[in-house]
């Protein structure tokens, strides 16, 4: 006993003292579902760049490349995409959603003006595929083919790549040196574009020059052919007609005819052809997008007649509110009854119980020179006519989950299947379809595959969602209050002499600004606060933004899931 | 606002840490290094506040003085669960003496540190509410009276927690104790009772005298930092929520000290030599009863009936701290703007003079 006076034990540390014993619940690291990452129609991983975007310039390539893993065209998404996102963003509830378009549009313009590419990692597979049509849907398949290492050849109708995002969507939206830089950058990569090149028979296209047999009595189109998979995503182009009485001089045409004109050139309707006074009929983006070129080529009056309530307009909100700003006028509950030279018969409609619009047989006439129709657009499904085990129903292909038509090896995406129809929808397609694809090229012997499928068989299966990130789960306390920046926008009296673009990008500090107002709903961003909070030191940091819980410690209070503010720490029973 | 706010939209300095912040930007208590004072294994309960409270001010304490420091603790919770013989959670020189006496013996260590020609080395008195407001007062009165250079730190649980909650000077008005039951015509503690020993710091005009929480913890850091700038008696009041005695869930200790503050009924402030020179605005404004429901000891306030008449002036007590202490600045929008609040400052005389 050498020990001091009165003390008859040595020293010890209250470590000694597992207090994880008294636990009942711990508390466990979850990483769940963001909601703009659930609701993103190209799949994208929204809070992952937003998080590298938060970090500065030094990690706005990070970002880029984060968006490009998924959608090849963030500068032309950071203009036209509808930001189902943003509707779906839980810092809305708070106190405005985050300008995640604003922030892929600064990203996008960043990798333009530092001349960004994308390399090919995957050694070539020596599997060709053909993609008819070079829309959104077509590039965007042809770029991830290109990743996977497969050869791919894109046949389109049109004299330049781009599909809808240039015949459809106005320059006013989406200038065109972006969406040329967008598309030749993926053309860059390897893949192969034959322009004014109508695919008219798939099935010959597939087989090419060589064939000699009857093509109804091969067993596999793919058989000694020029391709081993096809994609088939043309769009839908043909503007929707309606029956209206019309006397011989009344002017009529269709909305997609007029944009795609407008593209071209041609310009079929300027000054003289189009008129003063324009009526567009329909209540869709396209009506829009017609009413807004039409003032903008030198229609005084641009007015838009509709069936329906704006409220029930399918045009996105954020088109009617610009278009309204530009002196667009708008009739609501009218159809036009009869058209003829300078007028138009219109009759009020009434909404029943069922929201359906019913006649009321009141009449009214309405100005106008010339009618536009802008009642939705029907795809040209002949590409695919008489393929055998291809089904096709309401004006578009039938494919299953994995985007194949009844014929294997055959896929279809974009328009043309049943989806909603926007560009952001179609790249969405692309992805999935180049998985599919790749997947379905593997089974056919040759290599593994390169994105592993997961499913039965052997089709490509994304792997199980993670739970939603709900508001609820959040503690905003610790957000810092900051109301979302706002875009510039070019005053409405200007927009309608010219066709720049009405919406302008934001700048490097704002577009900072905007992603750090990111609340990382669901998934660590590494704050400190779970190491921090805890009592008892359980919460061990490992480096930044990586931590462990020490449950021999742990004594399962829950301070670190209730002052987590983004909700990744859950308590869970103690397994007894 | 008495500390610099981090501008930055995210957490800002909301969060214990931020990984987008300069190292010499972050809070001790967001870095892998820091020194945990209060190790791992210790006896207190699950969520306790005064462990959480002891451990981000004698971290920041330990940071401020490089590790030359020594805390002297009255007996209470802290002391009790801190070091059971032979065990210790205390990673630090620590001395323990008896209830009362905390203040004169960390007066004591800071004289035989003089006479020893140690001035780097620091002295830290801390305790309870019971063992400073009233069981300690003539000690600390007498520290603050010589001046002696000691930072004294109260951890304020509002009741003697570790002997079976009892009501002691610090218990706030209608609160049930195990000494003031939830019976009778003013069921839990009196009105009119109590001490403000913030208050009579200031009024013994002492170099620096703080009030902080523990829900926030840069302001409270920023404190225990502050306060290592003066030497002299120095005192800390820190609101540590205590889940046993408010009968609050373990999970709710931050937020129940953030509903404090927010309700008004906890001013946040700093005073140097008598005089109020900062205050924390509240971000969220909340009415009390936000505050009171989720605490057990304030139940009967609202079952069978709602007391509204007792809740009126716990309301009323809160609205005058708020009038009083300067805590919503006419331009409440600072914080989103980022920048500082302008800040009346009361003067002494008029806070002395004011009774509770």
């Amino acid at each position: 006993m050498d020990k001091p006076f009165a003390i008859t034990l040595d020293v010890g540390s209250s470590r000694a003292n597992h207090t994880g014993a008294w636990r009942t619940e711990r508390p466990v690291y979850v990483d769940l579902l963001p909601p703009c990452n659930n609701a993103c129609p190209s799949g994208e991983n929204i809070q992952q760049w937003l998080y590298d975007a938060e970090e500065g310039p030094a990690r706005y390539e990070a970002a880029w490349r984060q968006i490009m893993a998924d959608n090849p065209f963030p500068a032309v998404m950071g203009r036209v995409c509808y930001r189902p996102c943003e509707t779906a963003c839980n810092r809305a509830q708070l106190d405005s959603a985050v300008g995640i378009n604003s922030v892929e549009r600064f990203l996008g313009d960043e990798a333009l003006r530092q001349g960004w590419q994308v390399p090919v990692a995957a050694a070539p597979t020596g599997r060709r595929v053909l993609v008819v049509g070079a829309g959104p849907s077509g590039l965007s398949a042809a770029y991830h083919l290109t990743r996977l290492g497969h050869q791919v050849t894109i046949k389109d109708a049109g004299a330049e790549p781009g599909g809808m995002m240039r015949y459809g969507i106005p320059k006013y939206r989406l200038p065109r040196d972006i969406l040329d830089a967008e598309v030749y950058r993926i053309l860059d990569m390897g893949v192969t574009l034959e322009l004014n090149t109508r695919v008219t028979d798939i099935q010959a296209e597939l087989a090419g020059p060589r064939s000699d047999s009857k093509l109804s009595e091969r067993v596999d189109i793919f058989k000694d052919g020029e391709f081993d998979a096809a994609f088939v995503a043309v769009g839908a182009h043909i503007g929707r007609r309606a029956y209206i009485p019309a006397g011989d001089s009344a002017r009529i045409m269709d909305a997609v005819t007029m944009l795609h004109g407008m593209e071209e050139g041609a310009v079929p309707m300027s000054g003289p052809m189009l008129g003063r006074r324009v009526a567009v009929y329909g209540g869709g983006n396209t009506a829009m997008d017609a009413a807004r070129t039409a003032r903008r080529l030198g229609a005084s009056e641009a007015v838009v007649v509709y069936r329906r309530t704006r409220e029930r307009m399918p045009a996105h909100d954020s088109e009617v509110e610009e278009a309204l700003e530009e002196g667009i006028q708008m009739r609501w509950l009218s159809t036009v009854a009869h058209a003829e030279a300078g007028k138009l018969l219109i009759e009020k409609m009434k909404l029943d119980e069922t929201g359906f619009p019913q006649p009321t047989g009141e009449f009214e006439e309405l100005e106008a020179d010339c009618l536009v129709l802008a009642l939705g657009q029907n795809a040209d499904l002949s590409v695919l006519e008489g393929v055998p085990g291809v089904a096709f129903s309401d004006g578009v292909v039938e494919v299953g989950p994995d985007l194949m038509t009844g014929h294997p090896g055959i896929f279809a995406g974009g328009d043309m299947v049943p989806a909603e129809r926007t560009v952001t929808v179609a790249i969405g397609h692309g992805k999935k379809a180049a998985r599919s694809i790749d997947a379905w090229l593997c089974s056919q012997g040759g290599r593994p595959p390169q994105t592993p499928p997961q499913g039965a068989g052997n089709a490509y299966a994304a792997p199980a969602k993670h739970g939603l990130a709900e508001f609820g789960g959040l503690n905003t306390w610790y957000y810092a209050d900051a109301p979302a920046t706002v875009r510039p926008r070019l005053e409405a009296a200007r927009r309608i002499t010219t066709f720049d673009e009405v919406t302008g990008g934001l700048d490097e500090s704002t577009a900072l600004f905007e992603a750090r107002r990111c609340m990382s709903c669901g998934n660590c961003f590494g704050c400190d606060n779970c190491y921090g909070v805890c009592p008892d030191n359980a919460v061990l940091k490992l480096g930044d933004g990586v931590y462990e819980i020490d449950y021999d410690y742990c004594k399962g209070c829950g301070l670190c899931a209730a002052e987590c503010p983004c909700g990744a720490i859950e308590m869970q029973p103690e397994p007894s | 606002m008495p500390y610099q706010r981090i501008k930055f939209y995210q957490t800002g300095s909301l969060a214990v840490g931020n990984r987008l912040l300069a190292e010499d930007q972050r809070s001790v208590q967001s870095t892998a290094g820091r020194s945990n004072a209060l190790t791992c294994g210790h006896r207190a309960c699950q969520g306790c506040g005064e462990a959480l409270g002891a451990r981000y001010a004698l971290d920041a304490v330990h940071r401020a003085t490089q590790g030359q420091m020594i805390a002297v603790n009255a007996t209470g919770c802290l002391e009790v669960f801190s070091t059971p013989f032979p065990e210790t959670s205390w990673q630090i020189a620590w001395l323990h003496s008896l209830f009362g006496n905390a203040p004169a013996v960390a007066s004591g260590v800071a004289a035989a540190l003089k006479a020893m020609g140690r001035t780097d080395i620091r002295v830290v008195g801390q305790g309870g509410d019971g063992g400073t407001v009233d069981i300690g007062m003539a000690c600390l009165s007498g520290m603050f009276e010589r001046n002696d250079d000691v930072l004294y730190i109260c951890y304020d649980n509002q009741a003697y927690m570790n002997t079976g909650v009892q009501r002691s000077g610090a218990t706030p008005p209608a609160a049930r104790t195990a000494t003031t039951q939830a019976v009778g015509r003013e069921p839990g503690n009196r009105f009119g009772q109590g001490k403000n020993v913030p208050l009579i710091a200031m009024a013994h005009e002492i170099g620096y005298v703080a009030t902080a929480t523990v829900a926030d913890l840069r302001d409270l850091e920023y404190k225990a930092t502050r306060a290592m700038d003066f030497h002299g008696a120095r005192y800390l009041h820190i609101l540590v929520p205590c889940p046993l005695g408010w009968g609050s869930a373990p999970a709710d200790t931050i937020k129940v000290a953030r509903l404090a503050t927010e309700s008004g009924l906890f001013p946040v402030f700093e005073a140097e030599t008598g005089a109020v020179t900062s205050s924390t605005p509240i971000r969220h404004r909340v009415p009390v009863t936000d505050y009171l429901r989720i605490q057990a000891r304030y139940a009967h306030l609202f079952r069978p009936r709602e007391r509204t008449e007792v809740i009126a002036r716990i309301q009323a007590a809160a609205d005058r701290n708020i009038a009083r202490f300067g805590l919503m600045p006419a331009d409440i929008s600072a914080e989103r703007t980022g920048l500082p609040a302008p800040v009346p400052v009361t003067s002494p005389a008029g806070l002395g003079l004011e009774g509770r």
